[in-house]
């Protein structure tokens, strides 16, 4: 390695000086998007670990599979949810007709947060950035002519979904679909949620038994679904660095395991169907590193911490979204191209599934016009592109194997301060994770501000003035929440109030003790509860979370 | 001599979104003002009660759910009861410039955009904002 660093140190002297002479470079420095200095060439010198392994075994740092895209293509899967669950259910049907090829639901902020449409607190939010999905008979609804036996179905909903996915399991049910064929996520990441999106119900400890009970209950009943899809992308829209976003993803993968791990299941029991969540933000060669460097990672914690033996159970999976935050309101069209760049990244880092945001979104809840360009950006890198026909492409890059390796030592970094302050919970509490993205995101606003970080159509090269938005965007409905309250009214006058009662009782009273608390859900949503009057059964159990915030 | 200017910044409804309303607080915090921040998951009728309490000269409230065209006019009224409706009021996030121009006809004093420099923002409250 020495003789790449004096090779380096003659190139720089011999050839670089006297150009630099002649012609400064643009900056002082350059960094990354997360703030770490780049290097103007990568050398071997760089790079610790040349050998990086094959795709398909440990440490998967090229990919979680031997053959990729090559057998199969990373799964098309646009997220939907806006209006009554038959607005979504047009909305999942028209992507299925053009080409996706899994689907992924998005609920309005009463869904997520467990209230009912008819709850006060919902009140102006119905229908709203979502769908509103108050019992069963609404997710009906929202998978009306779709099978649910061959195509795989995410949901995106966290502190309420163990309902959902009792509500799942029942429309499954009633339509004769066997559990061991629905294929699917549930986001239910709580441990984000504290950190960074902000949807809660109840305390630190309950929530994360209802997931300890969601992961155990899916160990042993369903085979094909992922019950957490644990979730870096929020932590990152809140402000997070590259790095950090791995590191809390990874602190949560690690509570979780130790949480099911205490039930005296093993780790390989129910460690591969843990899947992962991240996003593909603007730096290119940053976010490819980011998720090989996660993929490492997770093979090692899984032998290291918890003496995984399974391949499956060391595979990190994950799922990609383009950053929100990166869309502009002004100059709109730009965010079709950003949409393709970092949707390039997500796949040129190996992920299994992506959804790439619509241009509109820094406007509006995305159009279906929108939806379909960024569906079309897909199947244009899948078909066009020549990217998916060989694994792990910039795999032996100097800049992308350095990288790598530099994310996956301050990752190493933070997992040891997250371990000496207490663990997560710890962190949580004493606002720990919460400081670390606020902090990060205000030095993000900045150093906007002074110009160092450039958004073309923003601080640079911005339109004298406001040119018209060049697309229609989605109007949301005004009567969705009248039509939806009139629904629910009817919906509960027509079901057998005295058993659904019983059934709750018998909810509490699972919940009292430390028993897994789904089957007594999925008792619940069969005899048509909804997800308020659950959500609000436990609440009398488990209290309600009361953040301290910090900024 | 005024003292320095007391901020009150805020989330209503069920919008977890608060990265902005963060850096917002933090940079008006920066800027020599008193800033109280809400937390999260507001009602209108809590963000008026702590205004009032609190005695603020500014109110600004951020939304990224949409809910803007609901919230707003209930926030307004429950301000004028409480006698509070002589302080700066500001709303920020994603709000499509048909509904600022709606929202500023109602009585908010100005919307501001999700890609407001910081500077502009602490300048423009400076400018407005009637400490007591």
């Amino acid at each position: 390695m020495t003789d790449g660093g004096s090779a380096r140190r003659r190139w720089e002297e011999e050839t670089v000086a006297p150009f630099l002479a002649g012609m400064p470079e643009r900056k002082a420095t350059f960094e990354t998007l997360s703030g770490a200095t780049v290097e103007r060439v990568y050398t071997p010198e760089h790079v610790a670990e040349p050998d990086g392994g094959f795709p398909g075994e440990f440490p998967f740092l090229r990919g979680p599979y031997p053959t990729m895209y090559r057998a199969r293509p990373w799964t098309m899967r646009q997220i939907a949810g806006y209006g009554r669950p038959e607005d979504t259910n047009d909305r999942l049907r028209y992507l299925i007709a053009n080409g996706q090829t899994g689907i992924s639901i998005d609920f309005d902020m009463p869904t997520l947060m467990g209230f009912d449409s008819d709850d006060e607190r919902s009140f102006g939010e119905v229908g709203g950035v979502g769908v509103a999905v108050d019992h069963v008979d609404d997710l009906h609804a929202v998978l009306d002519g779709i099978d649910i036996g061959t195509i795989s179905v995410s949901m995106t909903i966290n502190p309420s979904a163990w309902i959902l996915l009792a509500m799942f399991l029942v429309v499954a049910e009633e339509r004769g679909v066997p559990r061991a064929k629905l294929s699917g996520t549930t986001q239910a990441d709580i441990v984000k949620e504290f950190i960074a999106q902000k949807e809660w119900i109840y305390p630190v400890e309950p929530s994360l038994r209802i997931l300890r009970d969601m992961i155990t209950f899916g160990a042993r009943e369903l085979p094909r679904w992922n019950p957490v899809n644990i979730s870096g992308y929020h932590a990152r829209e809140a402000g997070a660095t590259a790095s950090q976003e791995v590191a809390f993803t990874l602190a949560a993968a690690i509570t979780y395991a130790e949480r099911a791990v205490a039930t005296g299941m093993h780790f390989d029991e129910f460690a591969p169907r843990f899947s992962f969540y991240f996003i593909a933000h603007n730096d290119f060669i940053e976010e490819v590193a980011k998720f090989r460097a996660a993929r490492r990672l997770w093979a090692r914690i899984a032998r290291e911490r918890f003496g995984a033996t399974k391949p499956e159970s060391m595979r990190l999976r994950f799922h990609c979204q383009t950053a929100g935050s990166t869309l502009t309101a002004p100059q709109p069209l730009n965010n079709i191209i950003r949409g393709a760049l970092q949707a390039l990244a997500a796949v040129a880092g190996g992920a299994q599934s992506l959804h790439v945001s619509g241009m509109d979104e820094a406007l509006a809840i995305p159009s279906e016009q929108a939806m379909k360009v960024a569906l079309r950006t897909q199947q244009i890198l899948l078909e066009e592109s020549g990217i998916a026909s060989t694994i792990d492409p910039f795999g032996g890059s100097y800049a992308i194997e350095a990288t790598t390796e530099r994310i996956e030592r301050e990752v190493r970094e933070y997992l040891d301060k997250i371990d000496e302050i207490g663990g997560t919970v710890a962190g949580i509490e004493s606002g720990f994770f919460q400081q670390a993205i606020s902090d990060a995101a205000y030095a993000h606003q900045l150093a906007k501000d002074a110009g160092e970080l450039r958004t073309v159509g923003v601080n640079v090269y911005r339109d004298a003035e406001a040119e018209a938005i060049p697309f229609a965007l989605h109007k949301v409905d005004p009567d969705v929440e009248e039509r939806k309250l009139a629904e629910l009214r009817g919906f509960r006058a027509a079901r057998d109030g005295a058993l659904v009662e019983e059934r709750l009782a018998e909810l509490r009273e699972a919940a009292t003790g430390d028993g897994n608390i789904m089957p007594a859900t999925i008792e619940a949503i069969r005899a048509r509860a909804t997800g308020g009057e659950i959500v609000e059964v436990l609440r009398s159990v488990f209290g309600s979370y009361v953040e301290h915030a910090v900024f | 001599m005024a003292g320095p200017i007391r901020v009150l910044v805020g989330k209503i409804g069920l919008d977890g979104h608060d990265r902005g309303v963060k850096v917002v607080a933090r940079a008006l915090r920066d800027a020599g003002m008193e800033v109280v921040y809400t937390g999260l998951h507001r009602t209108p009728a809590e963000v008026a009660r702590i205004a009032v309490e609190e005695d603020v000269d500014v109110i600004g409230i951020s939304l990224l759910s949409g809910a803007h065209m609901t919230i707003f006019p209930r926030l307004i009224e429950l301000l004028k009861i409480e006698g509070a409706d002589d302080a700066l009021l500001l709303a920020g996030g994603t709000i499509l410039p048909e509904d600022a121009e709606a929202l500023v006809a109602m009585g908010v004093d100005k919307v501001f955009g999700v890609d407001t420099p910081l500077p502009e923002l602490v300048e423009f409250i400076r400018a407005n904002a009637k400490p007591q």
